[in-house]
């Protein structure tokens, strides 16, 4: 997989690694300004308030819910 | 005697070498992405909190001085708006980051990633009733990260445009998310009139994961005019 993007990235090699950064700062940049801020709020780690509909579907033990 | 062409093919590998390597790859790929999650988490929220809350602290501020270039004599209830702050928080035991900690009507994500969240409908500073307050106790710039530390007797001081409230912490208890009992008017007696000014913070517990809430009650012990300037315990701190 990893093979075959180096393969296809154009030129010389130091050419293909500024393309290979460049593309992984993209990821990352995409990563940490679009898809983590959308999975934040589903994740369990964030929630700090009373609910009286707080979610119950994850219980890590029996006889604790989350929130 | 014949010589194959130079060529710049790769060697073929086999169907199951490859399967094998590209399996690889993916799950590589899976721990690292997870591991980026753990530094936005950790990291990236706390620095972008961190700026947003001081954003929020001196649009407050600004706010405050243009309203009342005058500081008010009388300490009036604010009328709070939703997604707007209306309030500073300051916990002299979590100084660190609760000190001018904007508080901000609403209590969803996008509040609590710049201040403390109060939940709508409850009591206003310095009112009968519960002024109920929930705030991050890990990740988001964690105001509440060292909840674990306060004690009882504990003040909490909140300023408003007109005033300052002067809370004492009474107990706390640890809940769970549905019990929303906590935040009412007199918590534990649905339905009873309030006689008493109380502050509620909620957060979560435990630190990482969340599946409780930490509870901290306390009661208003003194009101201050904005005129007056701030209590005498923290003026020298401000």
């Amino acid at each position: 997989m990893y093979g075959w993007i180096w393969r296809h990235l154009p030129g010389p090699w130091p050419a293909k690694l500024l393309a290979a950064l460049i593309l992984v700062a993209a990821v990352v940049a995409l990563l940490f300004t679009v898809v983590f801020p959308w999975l934040e709020p589903r994740l369990p780690f964030t929630d700090v308030t009373v609910d009286a509909g707080a979610v119950t579907a994850v219980v890590p033990w029996p006889g604790h819910t989350r929130g | 005697m014949t010589v194959s062409p130079p060529t710049t093919e790769r060697p073929r590998i086999g169907v199951v070498r490859g399967t094998v390597r590209t399996v690889g790859e993916l799950l590589v790929t899976a721990g690292v992405l997870a591991l980026l999650l753990v530094v936005y988490q950790l990291w990236w929220t706390n620095v972008q909190s961190a700026h947003a809350t001081q954003v929020e602290q001196d649009q407050i501020v600004q706010q405050w001085r243009a309203a009342d270039p005058v500081p008010a004599k009388r300490p009036k209830a604010v009328k709070p708006v939703a997604g707007k702050g209306f309030a500073l928080l300051y916990i002299p035991r979590l100084k660190d980051k609760v000190w001018g900690l904007p508080v901000i009507e609403g209590v969803g994500l996008d509040v609590l990633a710049k201040g403390a969240g109060h939940y709508p409908g409850t009591a206003v500073p310095g009112a009968v009733g519960n002024f109920a307050l929930a705030a991050h106790r890990a990740t988001n710039n964690e105001p509440f990260a060292d909840i674990d530390r306060l004690q009882a007797g504990d003040k909490v001081y909140v300023q408003t445009a007109t005033g300052w409230y002067t809370y004492v912490l009474d107990r706390d208890k640890i809940v769970q998310p549905t019990d929303t009992w906590v935040i009412d008017p007199v918590p534990g007696k649905p339905g009873a009139t309030p006689t008493q000014a109380l502050i509620t913070l909620t957060t979560c517990n435990p630190r990482w994961a969340s599946y409780e809430r930490w509870i901290w009650w306390g009661h208003l012990t003194h009101t201050r005019a904005a005129s007056e300037g701030p209590p005498d315990r923290i003026s020298g701190a401000l």
